[in-house]
């Protein structure tokens, strides 16, 4: 059994200007320790896709589909029975480590509150706990940090305060929403690579929510490309990064910059992402596409899942799938 | 953060002094004198008042009178009140707005933080919308109105209650003016808490305590409660001197021997001595109160403690 099973998962928001489809139909599934990759640009729903799970929806959220956690649905539980699966077994760490943390209250509580709502722990053993914890993940002078407010720390190390405090009960998944978006990139490598190293120190699976090809390179197993809400691409990370079948995909991994190239401008998907109150009639990705044809404007794809769990939302079909680098898909656009 | 709240106390040193002078001169600059109104007074008998009370040297001098004896804690004689000093004066009203004044701000902060809060959490239900329109209610019906509307309630209509007097603070007497003070209070508090909660409900930092699977009662009281605070402590710091320096409208209603008479009193009397009395105590009550909410927002707030 894999250890989540999301189908169908349905985001819906009801606002006064009609309602909103923020994720639309996406499936897959993760099994234990896996690193799963949401890749998608701001607004295609990737972190309201990690919010429904985690039952932190806005309130005008409604969530249909199901996401089985070890074989029970967690959509839709009661706040008493959701604070049982948040933290012990799924946990997330946000996109702001700036103001993620709670400002007036000191690090050491608002770590040990976690070991002792949900651990039971008297304040001593959640304390030493918590300090480990910060071993963990290199806060440095750890012991002494317990007693220091969020605003002592740099934004750095309020990421790895916040690692540390997901880890605590060992949850067997982790959300990690943008983990990297707020910080320099020199901080963001070392993130990244505590992130790995936590992974399989804990053997705890990963979904890694990122716009950020190279972040999917280096952690994830899988990849789900979004779009407007939908899944376009999924597969694992060498055959979406070796052979993407979608033009979506394939625009985002031409639209890394490289350094072996010069002075050539870096492609881009030229266009902006559609507004979700009011998508085109066909595919949400027509207008951008460089082979959209007539039946992408009249019907949206259906998503298709290919013999090796493979799945894709495009009625165009790349013809030449035979070279393995991304370079010889640029010829097509 | 002792020193911080030292250094804030220093710095109102000053203040309090320019305050003083100010209402001094000012007082001067008021035409007529406390003696202008009075029936015939023979000339003699003026000159001799005036003497009496150093007004008819100059004004510099005068200053310098009252301000040594304000360091000796004397607010000088009344000009108006015979046999009275400022001192008594003060003496035997404050008492009486305090406990008033006093028992309508616990009031105020318990069931205008309590119902603010709830409203918050309950935001665009019926309790919410009821809370709203009464607080509503409230803040828009003057204490004139509200005050004889009680007492045409509960004392006239349904006589459960005595409509006026002090009676030396017998705990009947208090309920109708305690009542009249603390609705407009809790009114503006309720508003103030609501929305700084519902804007502390909405902050990231409630987000990832939401994530940490934290019941709510334990976010409410441990994470939101301490930023929301914020805004009502600093609206009460000031509101808590108007309190209990009473109010003129609500003493007058219910016939109480508080403060707030011999403000309106004493300036429509030219009594200098009494209001520059009453206005030195209110100021410094003000100052002082101001450099509390400093020091409490300290508290609540680590990031300005370390600021300072």
């Amino acid at each position: 059994m894999s250890l989540l099973d999301v189908d169908n998962l349905r985001v819906r928001f009801t606002t006064p200007d009609g309602d909103v489809t923020a994720v639309n139909n996406m499936t897959f599934t993760l099994n234990a320790g896996e690193t799963l990759g949401l890749v998608g640009e701001s607004g295609s729903g990737k972190s309201q896709t990690a919010f429904a799970l985690m039952g932190l929806l806005a309130k005008n959220g409604i969530i249909e589909g199901s996401a089985l956690f070890e074989g029970k649905n967690i959509l839709g539980l009661s706040e008493t029975e959701l604070n049982k699966v948040r933290a012990e077994q799924i946990a997330m760490i946000f996109q702001d480590p700036m103001t993620s943390l709670n400002p007036y209250v000191k690090i050491g509580p608002q770590l040990t509150e976690v070991l002792q709502l949900h651990k039971g722990m008297s304040k001593k053993e959640a304390f030493e706990e918590s300090v480990k914890m910060l071993d963990a993940v290199k806060m440095p002078e750890a012991r002494k940090r317990m007693d220091m407010y969020p605003h002592e720390f740099s934004g750095g190390m309020r990421q790895r305060v916040m690692i540390a405090m997901a880890l605590l009960c060992s949850p067997k998944l982790l959300i990690a929403d943008e983990p990297t978006t707020a910080l320099d990139v020199t901080v963001q490598a070392q993130i990244m690579d505590l992130l790995n190293e936590l992974k399989s120190e804990f053997n705890t699976a990963i979904i890694m929510i990122t716009h950020d090809l190279g972040v999917v390179a280096g952690i994830c197993d899988k990849v789900l490309v979004m779009y407007a809400g939908r899944t376009m691409e999924y597969g694992t990370t060498d055959e979406v990064f070796y052979d993407p079948r979608h033009p979506y995909s394939i625009g985002l991994l031409e639209a890394i910059p490289r350094l072996d190239t010069e002075g050539e401008i870096l492609p881009t998907i030229p266009g902006n992402p559609p507004n979700l109150l009011n998508l085109p009639q066909g595919c949400p990705f027509q207008d951008r596409c460089a082979h959209v044809m007539d039946k992408c404007r009249q019907e949206a794809p259906a998503l298709e899942t290919f013999a090796d769990g493979r799945q894709k939302a495009c009625h165009w079909t790349p013809e030449i799938i035979t070279s393995t680098t991304v370079q010889t898909e640029g010829a097509l656009t | 953060m002792f020193i911080f709240a030292l250094k804030r106390f220093a710095v109102a040193i000053p203040t309090l002094f320019i305050l003083i002078v100010l209402s001094f001169f000012l007082m001067q600059v008021a035409p007529g004198s406390p003696f202008t109104g009075d029936f015939n007074m023979p000339p003699e008998i003026l000159a001799n008042l005036e003497a009496k009370y150093h007004l008819n040297e100059p004004l510099w001098k005068q200053f310098a009178y009252y301000f040594s004896d304000l360091l000796q804690g004397d607010l000088g004689p009344s000009f108006k009140y015979k046999d009275y000093t400022v001192n008594e004066l003060v003496a035997q009203s404050f008492p009486v707005s305090l406990t008033i004044g006093s028992i309508a701000f616990i009031i105020t902060v318990i069931m205008g933080v309590s119902l603010g809060t709830l409203a918050a959490l309950k935001q665009n239900t019926w309790v919410d919308y009821t809370v709203m329109t009464l607080s509503m209610v409230g803040v828009v019906l003057p204490s004139f109105v509200i005050a004889p509307m009680m007492v045409l309630l509960f004392a006239i209509i349904l006589p459960w209650l005595p409509a006026g007097g002090w009676n030396d603070g017998n705990w009947e007497n208090m309920v109708l003016p305690v009542a009249a003070m603390a609705i407009l209070y809790v009114a503006a508090v309720a508003r103030i808490m609501r929305s700084s909660m519902i804007e502390t409900m909405n902050s990231n930092f409630i987000r990832t305590a939401r994530a940490k699977g934290l019941p709510k009662h334990h976010i409410i009281l441990k994470h939101a409660l301490k930023p929301s605070l914020l805004p009502v402590v600093s609206y009460l710091g000031p509101a808590f001197v108007g309190i209990i320096t009473g109010s003129v409208v609500i003493e007058t209603v219910f016939g109480l021997p508080g403060i707030g008479q011999h403000f309106v009193n004493g300036a429509l009397n030219r009594d200098y001595s009494l209001v520059l009395g009453l206005t030195i105590i209110i100021g410094a009550l003000t100052i002082l109160f101001t450099a509390i909410v400093d020091i409490l927002y300290g508290l609540i707030d680590p990031k300005i403690r370390v600021g300072s």
